[in-house]
C-alpha cells in the first residue's frame, strides 16, 4: 500500500497541536527530568565519604599515634578515640556512632620489631553488606601504606599497580547519569504516545478517524513524528544537565550518539503507541506505560545491577528489555568513545526491536475497533 | 425488482457479541435521497448497525452493500463515499475549529485551497466567523453539532451516517440541526439516521423501529400512523413495542 505525504502531515500537525496547547504536560514533561535526574544521580551513589572509625588504641604509643594519623589523612576516614570495654564495641554500631573500629593491641611496638605477626583487630558494621566490602577494601589500602612507609625490608615479592580506565576516580555518577538518562528517555517517550490513540478512544474521535480513508500506517507514522522532535529536545536537554550537573565526559561522537538516541526514542514512542491500541482509557494506558518501562529498566537493563551477576533466567529475560542495548551504546559512546562499528550488536538488536513495536503498533491499529 | 436508485441495502445482516445478537436479519433498502430513520431504544441495536455499514465493524453474517460496494470485500473504498457523525461530535475540543476543519479535512486529502474554501463555506453557512480561532470546547453545544455535522460532510460525501446526533442537545438547536439536514437532503445526499427521540421521526421520510435487534417494522410515519389508527408516532411506538417487541 502507497503512503500518502499529506495525509500523513495532516496528522503530524494534529498532534503537534494537542502538544502545544497542553502547556502542562510540557512542563511536567521537561521538569521531571530534572527531578529524577537530581535525586536519582545523588541517591545512586557507591561511593563512601566518610567512616567514622571508632579506635580503641590500648599501646598509646607514638607507633599507634602515627597509625591512627595514616587513617586520619585519607578522605574517607574519620577516627575517633574510643575509651569503653573492646566487648561493648557492637554498641557503637547499634547507635550509628561508628561504622568500624579498629582495637590496636598494648603489644603493638613489640609485635612491630619481632617483624611478623602484627595483629591490630578491625570490626565491620556489615548490616551493609557493600558498604562493609568498600570499608575493608579502604582499611587494607590505608594498612598498605602504613606497611610501606614503616618496613625497612621489602617484604612483598611484587609491586601490583593497576591502571583504571575510562572513568580513573571511579566516580559512580559517570556509571549512572547515562544510564538515568536512558531510563528517563524511554519512560517518558512511552507516556508521551501511549496515551494519544487512547485519548481519541475516549473522546469518540478515533471512530471519525476509522471511517475515513486513512490508513492505519499513516496514523502510526503521523502520530510518532511530532514526538520524535519532542522527545529529541528531552534528550539533549537532559544529557547537557547530566553532563553539567554530574561533570560526565562526553568522549565518543555526538552526531553518533544523536542518532541512536533517536531510534531508541523511536522503540519507545512505538511501543507507547501499541500499549495505547490496547488501553481504553488514558489512565490505563499510562500506568501500562510505566509498567512496561521503569521497572524492568531499572532492575534487568544494567543500569544498576551488573547482568552477568544475574540468575540465568533473569539475565535471559534481559535480553527482552530494550535499555539493555541502549545502554551499551551511551556508555559505551560517552565514557569510551566507542565507535558505531565497536557497537554493531547492540545497535542492531535495539533496531529489530524499533521494527517489531513499529509493525506490531499498525497491526493492532488495524483491529483496535474490532471490539 | 433491482432499482439503481437504490444506495444502501442489507440482506439478512447479524452481528453477535458473544451468545448475544445485536443485530439479528435486519433486511433493508434505502434510496437516493432519502432520509431514513431507525428509531429504537437504547440497546436496540442502531448503533452496531450503523457501526458495520461505515466499515467500524465486521457483520457475523448477512450481506450490505453501500454505494454499490460491498462492505466485506469493498470497505475500503465505501470511506470515500460516505460521512459519518456519532454521539460523540468527534471534534478535538482542545484544537480551534479552524485546525478541526484543517485536519478532517486533510484525512480525507482535500489540499490546501480547498481547505479554505471550506472554511469560508461553513463560516458562512453556520454564522460561526467570530468562532474560527477560538478553541472548540468554548462552542455552545449547539453549534459544536452544527461543525461536527459540517466536518463529517466535507468530502461532499452521497451518504452521510448519523448516529444518535441530537443526543443531549437542547430543542431548539434540534430543529435547527435538522434544518440542515433536510437542505443537504435536498442537494441529493441519502441521509441515514438514528435517534431514540420519538417526535424527530416525524422528520425522516422513511423509518424503520428495531427492538432488541430485530426490526419490527418499516415504512413512511404517516402511513404507520394511518395501518396501526394511532395519531401520533408516539402511539405507534408504544403499540408496535407491546405487540411485536420481544
Amino acid at each position: 500500500m502507497q503512503l500518502n505525504g499529506h495525509r500523513i502531515r495532516t496528522v503530524a500537525r494534529k498532534e503537534w497541536y494537542h502538544i502545544l496547547y497542553d502547556f502542562r504536560t510540557l512542563f511536567i514533561l521537561f521538569l521531571m527530568p530534572v527531578v529524577q535526574l537530581i535525586m536519582l544521580g545523588y541517591a545512586l551513589n557507591l561511593e563512601i565519604k566518610r567512616v567514622d572509625l571508632a579506635v580503641l588504641d590500648y599501646a598509646r604509643s607514638p607507633e599507634s599515634t602515627h597509625l591512627v594519623n595514616t587513617f586520619k589523612g585519607s578522605p574517607f576516614f574519620h577516627p575517633f578515640p574510643y575509651d569503653g570495654s573492646a566487648a561493648n564495641m557492637d554498641h557503637l554500631f547499634k547507635t550509628h556512632q561508628a561504622h568500624a573500629a579498629m582495637i590496636v593491641p598494648s603489644d603493638f611496638d613489640r609485635q612491630q620489631q619481632r617483624e611478623n605477626d602484627i595483629s591490630v583487630q578491625f570490626l565491620i558494621d556489615a548490616s551493609d553488606a557493600n558498604r562493609a566490602t568498600l570499608i575493608q577494601n579502604y582499611c587494607n589500602r590505608i594498612i598498605a601504606e602504613y606497611n610501606q612507609n614503616n618496613t625497612m625490608s621489602l617484604s612483598s615479592l611484587f609491586d601490583l599497580r593497576s591502571t583504571i580506565y575510562f572513568n580513573p576516580d571511579q566516580k559512580s555518577a559517570y556509571f549512572f547519569v547515562p544510564g538515568i538518562i536512558a531510563m528517563i528517555l524511554i519512560m517518558i517517550s512511552t507516556l508521551l504516545t501511549s496515551i494519544t490513540i487512547a485519548r481519541e478512544k475516549e473522546f469518540g474521535t478515533i471512530e471519525q478517524i476509522l471511517v475515513s480513508p486513512i490508513q492505519s500506517q499513516e496514523i502510526i507514522i503521523g502520530k510518532v513524528l511530532p514526538y520524535i522532535a519532542l522527545a529529541i529536545m528531552e534528550a539533549s536537554f537532559i544529557l547537557l544537565l547530566g553532563m553539567i550537573i554530574f561533570d560526565v565526559p562526553f568522549r565518543g561522537n555526538v552526531i553518533l550518539l544523536m542518532m541512536l538516541t533517536t531510534l531508541y526514542i523511536i522503540t519507545a514512542l512505538c511501543l507507547g503507541l501499541l500499549i495505547s491500541t490496547q488501553a481504553k482509557t488514558q489512565q490505563i494506558a499510562m500506568m501500562m506505560a510505566i509498567t512496561l518501562t521503569l521497572l524492568p529498566t531499572l532492575m534487568l537493563s544494567g543500569l544498576i545491577f551488573p547482568i552477568a551477576s544475574m540468575p540465568r533466567i533473569l539475565q535471559w529475560i534481559t535480553y527482552l528489555v530494550p535499555a539493555r542495548y541502549y545502554l551499551l551504546i551511551i556508555r559505551g559512546i560517552m565514557l569510551k568513545g566507542s565507535g558505531g562499528g565497536q557497537l554493531l550488536e547492540p545497535i542492531l538488536l535495539l533496531g529489530w526491536f524499533t521494527l517489531f513495536f513499529f509493525i506490531a503498533a499498525i497491526r493492532r491499529m488495524n483491529t483496535t475497533l474490532e471490539r | 425488482m433491482k432499482s439503481p436508485d437504490i444506495i444502501v441495502k442489507t440482506e439478512n445482516l447479524t452481528r453477535q457479541f458473544g451468545r448475544f445478537t445485536a443485530v439479528n436479519q435486519v433486511s433493508i433498502r434505502i434510496n437516493r435521497g432519502e432520509i431514513f430513520g431507525f428509531l429504537g431504544a437504547n440497546g436496540a441495536g442502531k448503533t452496531t448497525l450503523i457501526r458495520m455499514l461505515c466499515g467500524l465493524l465486521k457483520p457475523s453474517s448477512g450481506e450490505a452493500t453501500v454505494a454499490g460496494l460491498d462492505i466485506k470485500r469493498e470497505s475500503e473504498k465505501i470511506k470515500q463515499k460516505i460521512g459519518y457523525m456519532s454521539q460523540h461530535f468527534s471534534l478535538y475540543n482542545d484544537l480551534t475549529v479552524k485546525e478541526n476543519i484543517e485536519f478532517y479535512a486533510g484525512i480525507y486529502g482535500l489540499n490546501r485551497k480547498q481547505i479554505f474554501q471550506k472554511q469560508n463555506e461553513i463560516s458562512k453557512q453556520l454564522q460561526m466567523e467570530p468562532y474560527l480561532d477560538s478553541r472548540t470546547s468554548d462552542l455552545p453545544l449547539g453549534l459544536k453539532q452544527r461543525l461536527a455535522l459540517a466536518t463529517a460532510l466535507l468530502h461532499n460525501p452521497p451518504i452521510l451516517f448519523l448516529d444518535e446526533p441530537t443526543s443531549g442537545v437542547d430543542p431548539r438547536a434540534r430543529r435547527s440541526f435538522w434544518e440542515l439536514i433536510y437542505q443537504k437532503a435536498a442537494q441529493g445526499t441519502t441521509i441515514f439516521v438514528t435517534t431514540h427521540f420519538i417526535d424527530e421521526s416525524e422528520y425522516c421520510h422513511r423509518l424503520s423501529i428495531m427492538d432488541n435487534g430485530r426490526m419490527i417494522a418499516i415504512d413512511t410515519p404517516e402511513s404507520m400512523k394511518k395501518r396501526y389508527k394511532k395519531k401520533s408516532m408516539q402511539e405507534v411506538f408504544g403499540f408496535l413495542i407491546r405487540e411485536k417487541g420481544i
